[in-house]
């Protein structure tokens, strides 16, 4: 039982940190809104965009183009997230490693050629 | 942070990471059907498009017929295994995939599907010359940009490389030996097959619904099984079957993270098999995707998500049964009820074929409620068996479905239907054969597949889902007559209904599908001898 009360007692630090700084966030706020002065403008309850002002409703259309680069961003994203972890360890496995990581990267170009080939890529 | 702790935290790995030990050769079939996939992207990509469609045919039919002889070869080549079961071949690949008898046969029998249903896919002289899927998905249905691709005769080819993909995750599904893999799995099956629900070329807003049913369903689904599997992780410490089965028989830790991870493991499989209460996408879904896809789908999808709950179920949960049978018993009796009464109020073709569907689904949880080793018909078996019986038999029904038209597309309303017999009596016959095998009449492959998922019950203890069986059987038998009867005797509606004439490629499917369907009835020893050769799960 003892194990499992210091193995719960390693958790102390991220507790700690995380009281911290909600601690740190509040109290930022807290001081900032003692000595701010305090103006209503209709100005201040338009929703933020961007600093744009906002147009339309909420159930906007938006181009699909930002769907499709978002989309990429999002596989590059994963494909990064694979490739961390694989630097650290690339060099204690070798060639080997190498090889299944150029299968991985291989299969994600194919998936890119395809979508330059059908003209997803171009902004028109 | 300086050099010297960074080198401490990485020097502190527990243990040095081997690389990988895969034995390419067993695994061939997979790497096949995915290279295909794969190959049929850059056939997308770069091949003109007057070519496209007929090298993606050559490249699906290439690569599904080579993997089924690669899947021959390692079969042939897998080890018997002596335990307290018998078995054959084991785990490869680093333990992720199980390559055993079931999972070989269900290798053979989903890249058979997978032939059949490229080869409806493939069927381009129905409808003008155009194929069953729509010109371009992005046209809104309707629009003048859709008619201007139609005119242009612009086809959708990528269907070829996404049933690939599909056909992939099946059998990768069927072999996974751990529930990581088997989750990747299911979401490799599934993606492509939301994807071709939504490309029918006819009624597409329709198809585009059941799209859209099926994707939120199917992810909602997805979330049960993977809270599932990290409720079994945190039980079981362990992804791999194997050691969440040592786990289970020495019943470590608390048994409430293994009840409710094995609840929501068995609710995002009976989902997949469209076992009811998780059934209700399957009607519209099957309504409303394209005939050839709901026809690779209905076999491909069943046969993969039966084989990998029966893995999940016998090899990692074995030593629970007393936990699951339960549900599984309960689940077998409300699907085949409702299954056989549900059909009897359809009106529509397509529809009352996916709640036949979804009766069957009862009646082969009644073989996964069965014996699981011994002389007898055990579950796997009878499973595997009935798997290929009704798998044929549907994909020959659906074909059928496609060759019964009117200037709108199908007619799918069954009224319509009405004088098949003496329009097209050998279509009517061709449909007649389906149904009484559906039914399970003798001489039909659906009466020895019916009959060994019963014995494996039967001998397992499990009787009383037996009679319930025969009970469904016999309400579903009244609706399937109903149909052969208005076929042949009633009187057609205004024209009646107009058969298209199809290229050698349906025709060849549903006369496949008819041969397959009596062989199984009349001579079932063969594949029976497989199935039970094929042994049991090897973990």
């Amino acid at each position: 039982m003892s194990d499992y009360a210091d193995y719960l007692a390693t958790y102390a630090s991220v507790a700690a940190i995380i009281g911290v700084g909600v601690l740190l966030a509040a109290g930022m706020l807290g001081v900032n809104r003692l000595f701010r002065p305090t103006l209503t403008t209709p100005a201040k309850l338009l929703t933020y965009e961007s600093g744009v002002d906002p147009v339309g409703a909420g159930w906007a259309q938006s181009n699909v183009r930002y769907y499709v680069y978002a989309f990429l961003y999002v596989v590059f994203a994963v494909d990064a997230v694979f490739l961390f972890p694989w630097a650290v360890v690339f060099a204690s496995i070798g060639w080997a490693a190498a090889i299944e990581m150029a299968v991985f990267l291989g299969f994600i170009a194919v998936g890119l050629v395809y979508a330059w080939r059908k003209g997803v890529l171009s902004w028109t | 942070m300086s050099a010297v702790s960074v080198q401490a935290i990485v020097g502190a790995a527990p243990s040095p990471i081997e690389a990988p030990d895969v034995d390419y050769a067993t695994i061939s079939p997979l790497l096949i059907i995915l290279g295909a996939a794969v190959l049929g992207v850059l056939v997308e990509a770069f091949v003109p498009r007057a070519y496209r469609f007929v090298t993606q045919i050559a490249v699906a039919v290439v690569g599904v017929v080579a993997a089924f002889v690669a899947t021959v070869v390692v079969g042939a080549g897998l080890d018997t295994v002596d335990g307290e079961v018998t078995g054959r071949g084991g785990p490869t690949a680093m333990g992720s995939l199980s390559v055993d008898g079931p999972a070989v046969v269900t290798w053979a029998m989903l890249l058979f599907f997978g032939l059949l249903g490229v080869l409806l896919f493939a069927e381009r002289r129905l409808d003008g010359g155009l194929s069953a899927f729509t010109s371009q998905a992005s046209t809104p249905p309707g629009s003048a940009d859709e008619r201007h691709a139609t005119r242009l005769r612009i086809e959708h080819s990528e269907v070829f490389p996404l049933a690939m993909f599909a056909l992939g995750g099946m059998m990768f599904f069927a072999s996974a030996n751990d529930l990581l893999g088997m989750f990747v799995a299911l979401e490799v099956l599934s993606l492509p097959l939301y994807l071709m629900c939504g490309l029918a070329r006819r009624r597409r807003l329709l198809s585009q619904e059941a799209a859209m049913k099926y994707f939120l369903l199917g992810a909602f689904s997805s979330a049960f099984f993977l809270y599932g599997i990290a409720m079994v992780y945190g039980y079981a410490g362990s992804f791999g079957l194997a050691e969440i089965s040592t786990a289970v028989s020495s019943q470590i830790g608390g048994q409430n993270l293994l009840l409710a991870g094995m609840a929501l493991i068995l609710v995002g499989l009976l989902f997949k098999v469209a076992a009811v209460p998780f059934h209700a996408w399957t009607p519209d879904v099957y309504q409303g995707a394209p005939t050839p896809v709901t026809a690779f789908m209905a076999a491909g999808t069943k046969a993969a998500a039966f084989v990998a709950m029966l893995r999940i179920f016998f090899v990692a949960f074995g030593g629970a049964r007393w936990d699951w049978a339960p549900a599984v018993w309960a689940i077998a009796i409300i699907t085949m009820l409702f299954g056989a009464i549900a059909s009897i109020a359809q009106t529509d073709v397509k529809r009352m074929l996916a709640y036949s569907s979804i009766a069957h689904a009862g009646f082969l949880l009644v073989g996964m409620a069965g014996l699981t080793s011994g002389d007898g018909v055990t579950s796997v078996s009878a499973v595997l068996f009935y798997l290929v019986a009704y798998g044929a038999a549907a994909i020959g029904a659906f074909a059928v479905v496609t060759l019964v038209r009117d200037a709108g597309g199908e007619t799918t309303h069954l009224g319509r239907w009405a004088g098949l017999g003496k329009e097209s009596p050998v279509l009517a016959v061709a449909f007649t054969i389906f149904l009484l095998s559906f039914a399970g009449i003798p001489l039909t492959g659906g009466f020895i597949s019916k009959w060994s998922v019963f014995a494996a019950a039967w001998d397992g203890g499990a009787w009383p889902l037996v009679v319930v069986g025969v009970v469904a059987s016999a309400l579903a038998l009244f609706f399937y007559i109903r149909v052969v009867v208005l076929l042949f005797f009633a009187p057609p509606q205004g024209d009646g209904p107009t058969v298209a004439v199809p290229s050698p490629l349906t025709w060849s499917v549903v006369a496949i599908t008819v041969a397959v369907t009596i062989v199984l009835g009349v001579l079932p020893g063969p594949l029976l001898d497989l199935v039970q050769q094929a042994g049991a799960f090897v973990r």
